[in-house]
């Protein structure tokens, strides 16, 4: 056990680490597409909830895991698609062609 | 293939997937690419769960199916009907759901494994942990979203001893937690009560904070939703979980301290402080009425018609009345008109962060006109006239000047060192914080009274006609 928990808080401690050193070099206009996103990465508990979802050990215990899979599924289904719809949304200066650009 | 290689194929795959959510966010250094980041991210998830799929526990599907359409049909329905001005809410309540689920998934192990009548202490601890931050997490999303579509009142609602009610709140789920972390047999019921109470407790955490503070609360659960995962995934003995939830509680924590800075506040102030609750400390010293100029859209528009440079600072009133569209054909009128065009953007303008900048971009606003308060504070003497939009307090010089005021050492807006100043406000009524602007009272500074969308809908129509 005690090996097993310290194997997973390598793992959590690293991933910390490079979530960090990546995450501030995102800049404040992507503040919002970067809150939702990982929104919808926090949806990851959708493997688990798959898992305990299939297994028929306990009535109440597949209820409880089916219910995580739906949450689990709104907010990664919704997560990345609002936040593709907010990133479509950001462009550069040169305006798409078509309009008038005054030459 | 044996129940080995079965394993191994999960969690070869799970390291794809991690590998993957990493580089998608190394996307998302630069909105150029940020697009392709997100879609990896969405591709790492598939891997994921569709992967999980093969898990020889599972057996039976009726159920994973139907939870997966049904999440499926309502993520789909959330992400295409929301209104960009609604996004801090939407973002607030899809924090709600990862909560919830990782403490439904939680409680669901800790039910099979009692049945069973075999908690390991260690995995009682980490579901005990993952149940409280999710359930917290829940209602605390939900309440924030409340007060962010004003369903639940925008004001702090403060107590006396709220703050040792909430203590004795978080010590009851504690006491109860390594109760059942030994006792996990038979104790059911006990498990409910424990939800419950972290439940309220999330209720009454954000009930005193303030809604101009609720950028704070959202990222704060953002935070938290990544680490109800990583408890849980430390449960499960997953590592895609424990590597996915401790990006996101990064991410989380990051803003987190990034909106408390340029609040200058600390983050134990904005959770437990009861900032901006009716009756602290509020505006007009002396209560007498002090001078300021108001003005027509027709004065201001002959002041920006004729600007050489103009900068925009946007607030929350410009997300209220909707009024980023007309802004930015404001900024087009004038930039015909030879005039320079730039918006200057505070880190907590807004309900949440970012939320100045996605709104903006709704409104078509290219990104590299929109500048960080570095990166645009000095531009502002060297500019003719500051317009500013439904903003108060990030724009108060009090922050800088005035040793007792609230907002004393926040970063803020130099705005006041435009040449002129224009402000767009409904009325001379004080900003979040309740205390006088002292911006609106320079010499140099209009006021121009109304609903943001109408007062800019004229400012355009007056400045055409120059």
């Amino acid at each position: 056990m005690l090996e097993s928990l310290i194997l997973s808080l390598t793992v959590f401690v690293l991933a910390t680490f490079i979530g960090h050193s990546v995450i501030t070099k995102v800049p404040p206009t992507l503040h919002t597409p970067l809150m939702s996103g990982t929104n919808a990465i926090s949806g990851i508990v959708i493997v688990g909830a798959i898992v305990a979802s299939g297994m028929t050990d306990s009535a109440l215990s597949q209820w409880l895991a089916t219910g995580a899979v739906v949450l689990a599924t709104i907010n990664v289904v919704g997560g990345f698609l609002v936040t593709d719809r907010m990133l479509r949304m950001f462009r550069r200066r040169e305006r798409p062609a078509g309009r008038d650009s005054g030459t | 293939m044996n129940a080995q290689d079965y394993i191994n194929l999960i969690n070869g795959s799970y390291l794809i997937a991690a590998i993957l959510f990493m580089v998608g966010l190394m996307l998302l250094r630069t909105p150029a690419t940020a697009r392709n980041g997100n879609r990896l991210s969405a591709l790492a998830m598939l891997i994921a769960a569709g992967v999980t799929l093969v898990d020889r526990n599972i057996v039976e599907f009726e159920y994973i199916i139907g939870g997966v359409i049904l999440g499926t049909v309502i993520g789909i329905i959330l992400a295409r009907t929301v209104q960009m001005t609604a996004m801090p809410q939407m973002v607030a309540v899809f924090n709600a759901f990862g909560g919830g689920a990782s403490a439904l998934l939680a409680g669901s192990e800790f039910i099979r494994l009692a049945d069973h009548g075999d908690v390991p202490e260690y995995v009682g601890t980490t579901i005990m942990l993952g149940t409280a931050i999710g359930a917290l997490t829940f209602t605390g999303s939900i309440i924030a979203a409340g007060k962010l579509t004003g369903m639940v009142t925008q004001n702090p609602i403060v107590f006396p001893l709220r703050n040792a009610l909430s203590g004795l709140l978080a010590l009851v789920v504690i006491t109860l937690g390594v109760f059942l972390v030994f006792e996990p047999i038979n104790n059911e019921l006990v498990f409910a009560v424990l939800v419950g109470v972290a439940l309220l407790l999330g209720i009454l955490l954000v009930t005193p904070i303030g809604g101009a503070d609720m950028p704070v609360v959202v990222a704060l659960f953002n935070s938290y939703s990544g680490l109800a995962g990583v408890a849980t995934g430390f449960a499960l003995n997953n590592n895609i979980l424990i590597i996915a939830g401790a990006l996101v509680g990064a991410s989380g924590l990051i803003l987190t301290r990034i909106m408390t800075r340029a609040m200058n506040r600390s983050l134990a102030n904005v959770m437990f402080g009861g900032f901006g609750a009716s009756g602290v400390d509020v505006a007009g010293v002396d209560g007498e009425t002090r001078p300021y100029r108001s003005v027509q859209a027709q004065d201001a528009a002959m002041m920006l018609g004729y600007a050489g440079s103009v900068i925009f600072v946007p607030g929350y009133g410009l997300a209220v009345a909707q009024a980023q569209h007309e802004l930015r054909t404001l900024a087009d009128v004038l930039q015909k008109r030879g005039v320079d065009v730039k918006y200057a953007i505070h880190p907590v303008a807004g309900r949440m962060p970012g939320h100045m900048n996605v709104l903006l971009a709704e409104a078509d606003v290219p990104y590299d006109q929109l500048y960080d308060l570095d990166q645009i504070n000095r531009d502002f003497a060297q500019t003719d006239v500051a317009v500013v939009v439904g903003a108060n307090d990030v724009v108060n010089p009090a922050a800088r000047s005035s040793e007792g005021s609230p907002i004393y050492g926040m970063p803020i807006l130099n705005v006041d060192h435009a040449s002129s100043v224009i402000v767009l406000k409904r009325s001379m009524a004080s900003g979040f914080a309740g205390i006088d602007n002292d911006l609106f009272y320079l010499d140099r500074t209009s006021m121009l009274f109304g609903d943001a969308k109408s007062s800019v809908g004229s400012l355009v129509s007056e400045i055409e006609d120059l």
